[in-house]
C-alpha cells in the first residue's frame, strides 16, 4: 500500500462573511416572491441586464434574473428533473439552454424553488420583462416566458435592449455610433417603465443605481485578484456563493457594501496567509458554468491539493477588468465621478459595461484566449479545466478555439463535457476518471481518501 | 397525349372544329415546348448547385474579379455586387464533418459545423473573402475558425443588430454598412459609388421580384412548381451571378402559365425551420405524393421575401430592407413576428399542414416550436416537429411522415 503524500499545509478558516453572504441570498429570492405583499413590484430579467434602469422606479422594486434562478434549480436535481420533463413535455427541445428550460420548467410546474431547496407553490409572475440580448437564447428565453405567463392568464410586458454591437479594446475610445445604439434603446426603456407601471422615474435612483453597479463589478474584481495570492484565500466553489451577489443585484447597496466587507476580510485572509484548501499545492481555472448538481468535483480535486482559483467566467461574468499597456490585466477603476443626470447615468453604464470581458469572447475567441492566458500567468495556475458546456451555448462559444490558443501557448488543458443546468448531460463517475488520470499525468499524488 | 386520333376519328368534321382542333394540337405542341424549356431551366439550377465550385472558379477566371463566400443571409449583398465582387454562400456537403471537431464544439448546429468542414477540406478554396452578417452564435464561430484556420486574403463581421424591432435599429446598422462599404473599399481599392450601389439594390431586387412572382404560381391547385424545384431554385440563387439567375427566371416566368405539373396536389405543405438546403429530404416527401407549397427557411422564401425601397441615401435603404425583412427568429423578439408571417403564408398558399423542423441545437427556431404550432393549429394547419442533423435518417422519417401525412388525409381514422 503507498504511503500517504507529505505536503505542506497552510492555515486555513472559514470565511467570516459566509453568512451574510448566505442570507443576502436567501432575502433576494425571497423578497422577490413576497414582493406584492408589500407593495411592490417584480421584475425578470437577465443576469446581464442593465438592472440599475428599473431601479429608478423605486426601492420597492424587486428582480429575480434567470441565470442564477436556472442554477439554484438545477443545484436541487430532483425539482430540475421535473423542470425538464415539463418543457420537454410542452414541445421544447432538450437541446435548449439549460437555465432557460429549468426557468420555463418552474413556470411551467407552477412552482418556485428559495435558495435552500424549498419549493412553494405558485411561481411568482413578473409585472414587467427587463433584458438585454448577446446570446442567441437571451431576449428568446423571455419572450417565452410571456407566452407562457399569457396562457396563465397573466399578461407580462417586455422590453429587451439589444447589446450586440462587438467589443471595444481598452486602448481606443468606444465607438459612438454603437454607445448610442443601446443608450437611445435604454432611454426608450424608461419611458417604457414609466408607462407599463404608472410610476413616475426617478433619476436620482438611476444614478445611484448606476454607481453602485459601477463600484460592485469593480470591488468584485478587486476580490479576483487578490486570489493571487498563493496560497489563494478564496477557492472556486466557494467564490460561486459569492459572486452571485452580482448576478442578482449588481447595482444594489448592499451588494456594494457586502462586496467591500469581502474585500477587506480577503484582503487580510492574504496578510496572514490563510489558504482557502490548507494542502493548495497545484492551481487550475476552469471555465464557463459547473455543472451545478455535482460540485463535489472540486471537493474531490483537493484530495489531490488541486485548488480551482478561480475562472474567467466568476472573475468576469460580473467583475470588470482592464488591460494596462504593459500587458497586465488589473481590475477597472471606477471613474472619479459619479453621474449626476439621467444621461451621464445612461452613457457611463453603456461605456462600462461594453468592456465585460465574458462579452469579449462572444465576438472573438483570441480576446478570450488572452484574457484566460493573463490569469494563468498572473494567477500562477498549472493547468486549465475547460467545461464544454453543453448548457449555455452564449458561453461555450469558441471553447474549442480557447482550447487550441491555450495548448499553442504551453498550458496544459483539460476539456470535460458536460451541462450546467441539466444532470442528464455529465458523466460524473467518467469525468472523475478521466480527471485523475490528467492530475497523475502531471505528477500529482492523491493526499488522501 | 396529343390526342391526335381523337381529331381524326372524328367523323363529320365541321370547319370550324377542325380550326378548333389544330388549335388545341399547336397549344399542346407548344405547351411541351414550354415544359422542356421549364425542366430546362430547373435542370439548370440544379447544375449550377452541384457543380457552385466550378461555377465560381470559371466566373472568376471570366471576369477576372474576387468571390467572396457568406454564411448567413443578413450579409446584404447589394454591396458587394456594387463592389462587382460575386457573393456566394457557404453551405453544407450533407456528409458527417468529423474534421471540425477542434474547432467547434460539437453541441453547436450540424449547418455551422458543415460549413466549416467545406472550408477546411478546400472546397472553397477560390475565395478571396468571407463576409458575416450577424444572425447567430453558431455561425459566428464558423465565421471565426475560417478566418483564424482556413488562409484567407479578406475577412470582415458585420454587427447586424438583433434588436430589429426597436427604432434605433436602421441608423445604427446604416453606419455598420457604411463601414462595411469602406472595408471593401479599402480592400479592393474601387470606390463604391452611389451608382455603384444602385446597381447592386437593382440586381438583388429584380432578383427577388421574380422569385417572388414565381412562388405565387405555387399557390395554384395543382401547383406549377414544387417544393424541391422552389428550393433549387433560390440555392441556386445564393450560389450564382444572379444576373444570370435572373435571365433564367424570366424564361420561367414566361413558359410558367402554361405548365401542367402532372402530380396531385391533395396535400399542401409548408415547411418551417431554421437553414434548410436538404434537397433529398424534400424530394422524397414529395415523392410520399405530398407538395410543399410554400415555405419559411433562409434558404427559402425569407431570402427574397422583401425589397429596398430605393432612398436617397443608400445605405440607410438597404439597412432598411434588413431591419424590416422576414426576421430570423435570433432577432425576433420581443414580439414573434415570425410566426404572424408563418401563419398568413399558410394562409395564402392554402396549406393543410406543416412540417417543422429543427436543427439540432439551434435555440432561436426551437424556442418558438410551440408558438408555432399553436398559432398553425390556431388557423387549421396541423403541424409535425422534426429534429435535423447533418444527415437525415430517411428511414424512420419516412414513417414518422407517412403517418403525419395520413392524419393529413383523414386516413388515420381507417385505424
Amino acid at each position: 500500500m503507498a504511503s500517504a503524500v507529505e505536503v505542506k499545509e497552510y492555515p486555513s478558516e472559514p470565511l467570516k462573511c459566509w453568512d451574510q453572504a448566505k442570507n443576502l441570498r436567501k432575502n433576494y429570492y425571497e423578497d422577490y416572491l413576497h414582493a406584492h405583499e408589500k407593495g411592490g413590484l417584480r421584475w425578470a430579467g437577465g443576469a446581464w441586464s442593465f438592472s440599475s434602469i428599473p431601479a429608478g422606479l423605486g426601492e420597492d422594486v424587486y428582480c429575480i434574473t434567470g441565470e442564477p434562478y436556472g442554477a439554484t434549480v438545477a443545484f436541487f436535481k430532483d425539482f430540475a428533473s421535473k423542470c425538464h420533463d415539463a418543457t420537454e413535455a410542452a414541445g421544447f427541445p432538450r437541446t435548449l439552454c439549460a437555465y432557460m428550460r429549468n426557468y420555463w420548467g418552474s413556470i411551467l410546474l407552477d412552482k418556485y424553488v428559495l435558495t435552500d431547496g424549498t419549493v412553494v407553490d405558485g411561481h411568482p409572475a413578473p409585472d414587467f420583462i427587463w433584458q438585454d440580448h448577446i446570446c442567441c437564447s437571451h431576449a428568446k428565453w423571455y419572450q417565452l416566458v410571456k407566452w407562457l405567463e399569457k396562457k396563465r392568464g397573466k399578461d407580462v410586458p417586455m422590453f429587451s435592449v439589444d447589446v450586440s454591437v462587438g467589443y471595444p479594446s481598452d486602448f481606443t475610445p468606444e465607438e459612438d455610433y454603437k454607445v448610442d445604439y443601446i443608450v437611445g434603446q435604454l432611454n426608450d426603456g424608461i419611458e417604457w417603465l414609466e408607462k407599463v407601471t404608472g410610476r413616475k422615474y426617478n433619476d436620482q435612483l438611476l444614478c445611484d443605481a448606476v454607481w453602485n453597479e459601477m463600484n460592485a463589478t469593480s470591488l468584485w474584481a478587486e476580490v479576483c485578484a487578490l486570489n493571487q495570492a498563493v496560497p489563494a484565500p478564496l477557492d472556486e466553489k466557494s467564490m460561486y456563493s459569492l459572486y452571485v451577489m452580482g448576478t442578482l443585484m449588481k447595482h444594489r447597496p448592499e451588494c456594494v457594501a457586502f462586496y467591500q466587507t469581502l474585500r477587506d476580510e480577503v484582503k487580510d485572509r492574504v496578510k496572514r496567509g490563510i489558504a482557502a484548501v490548507s494542502t493548495e499545492r497545484f492551481r487550475v481555472i476552469t471555465d464557463t458554468q459547473p455543472p451545478w448538481g455535482f460540485l463535489k468535483i472540486f471537493r474531490e480535486m483537493e484530495k489531490y491539493g488541486a485548488v480551482s482559483v478561480g475562472s474567467l467566467y466568476t472573475f468576469g461574468l460580473i467583475g470588470m477588468w482592464q488591460y494596462l499597456p504593459d500587458g497586465t490585466w488589473i481590475p477597472k477603476p471606477v471613474p472619479p465621478k459619479k453621474p449626476q443626470t439621467r444621461d451621464e447615468a445612461l452613457q457611463t453604464i453603456v461605456r462600462w459595461t461594453m468592456h465585460k470581458p465574458e462579452w469579449a469572447h462572444f465576438y472573438q475567441p483570441e480576446l478570450k484566449t488572452k484574457m484566460m492566458e493573463s490569469i494563468v500567468k498572473q494567477w500562477k495556475v498549472d493547468a486549465v479545466l475547460l467545461h464544454y458546456n453543453r448548457g449555455c451555448e452564449g458561453l461555450s462559444v469558441h471553447i474549442a478555439e480557447n482550447r487550441l490558443g491555450l495548448m499553442e501557448a504551453g498550458v496544459p488543458v483539460f476539456p470535460f463535457e458536460g451541462n450546467m443546468g441539466d444532470e442528464r448531460d455529465f458523466d460524473l463517475t467518467g469525468t472523475m476518471a478521466r480527471l485523475t488520470a490528467f492530475f497523475e499525468s502531471t505528477g500529482l499524488k492523491k493526499l488522501k481518501e | 397525349m396529343l390526342k391526335i386520333s381523337w381529331v381524326f376519328a372524328s367523323k363529320n368534321i365541321s370547319e370550324k372544329s377542325f380550326i378548333f382542333a389544330i388549335v388545341e394540337l399547336y397549344i399542346q405542341y407548344m405547351r411541351r415546348e414550354d415544359l422542356n424549356l421549364i425542366e430546362d431551366v430547373f435542370q439548370q439550377f440544379r447544375e449550377w448547385i452541384d457543380n457552385r465550385h466550378e461555377y465560381a472558379k470559371s466566373w472568376k477566371e471570366k471576369n477576372q474579379g474576387k468571390v467572396v463566400g457568406y454564411f448567413c443571409t443578413y450579409v446584404p449583398e447589394e454591396i458587394i455586387y456594387a463592389a462587382d465582387i460575386l457573393p456566394v454562400r457557404v453551405l453544407g456537403s450533407h456528409e458527417p464533418p468529423t474534421v471540425t471537431e477542434p474547432y467547434i464544439f460539437a453541441m453547436y448546429c450540424h449547418f455551422c459545423r458543415d460549413c466549416l468542414a467545406q472550408g477546411l477540406k478546400g472546397k472553397f478554396d477560390y475565395l478571396d473573402g468571407i463576409i458575416e452578417g450577424q444572425s447567430c452564435i453558431h455561425l459566428r464561430q464558423t465565421f471565426n475558425a475560417w478566418r483564424l484556420h482556413i488562409p484567407i486574403d479578406y475577412a470582415h463581421y458585420i454587427h447586424v443588430p438583433h434588436g430589429v424591432q426597436t427604432r434605433h435599429a436602421t441608423p445604427y446598422f446604416t453606419k455598420e454598412l457604411d463601414k462595411f462599404k469602406e472595408s471593401l473599399e479599402k480592400w479592393t481599392g474601387k470606390t463604391i459609388t452611389n451608382e455603384d450601389l444602385d446597381r447592386g439594390i437593382q440586381i438583388l431586387n429584380r432578383n427577388r421580384e421574380l422569385m417572388r412572382k414565381a412562388t405565387e404560381y405555387r399557390k395554384l391547385n395543382p401547383p406549377k412548381i414544387t417544393g424541391l424545384e422552389a428550393m433549387e431554385m433560390t440555392l441556386a440563387s445564393q450560389m450564382v451571378d444572379k444576373r444570370e439567375h435572373n435571365k433564367l427566371l424570366e424564361q420561367l416566368l414566361q413558359e410558367l402559365p402554361n405548365r401542367q405539373l402532372n402530380r396531385k396536389a391533395d396535400i399542401r405543405l409548408m415547411i418551417i425551420g431554421s437553414e434548410d438546403d436538404d434537397r433529398v429530404f424534400m424530394k422524397n416527401v414529395e415523392d410520399l405524393g405530398a407538395t410543399f407549397v410554400v415555405d419559411e427557411h433562409c434558404t427559402g422564401t425569407r431570402y427574397y421575401w422583401d425589397n429596398v425601397t430605393p432612398m436617397e441615401d443608400r445605405l440607410a435603404a438597404i439597412a432598411t430592407r434588413y431591419v424590416n425583412r422576414v426576421p430570423c427568429p435570433s432577432k425576433d423578439w420581443p414580439e414573434l413576428t415570425r410566426v404572424q408571417h408563418a401563419v398568413n403564408l399558410a394562409k395564402e398558399y392554402n396549406v393543410n399542414g406543416a412540417l417543422i423542423i429543427q436543427n439540432k441545437f439551434c435555440d432561436p427556431h426551437g424556442i418558438e416550436i410551440p408558438p408555432l404550432k399553436e398559432a398553425l393549429g390556431q388557423v387549421g394547419v396541423q403541424t409535425y416537429p422534426l429534429e435535423f442533423d447533418v444527415t437525415v435518417p430517411w428511414g424512420q422519417f419516412r414513417t414518422r411522415v407517412e403517418a403525419f401525412l395520413e392524419t393529413l388525409t383523414g386516413l388515420e381514422g381507417l385505424f
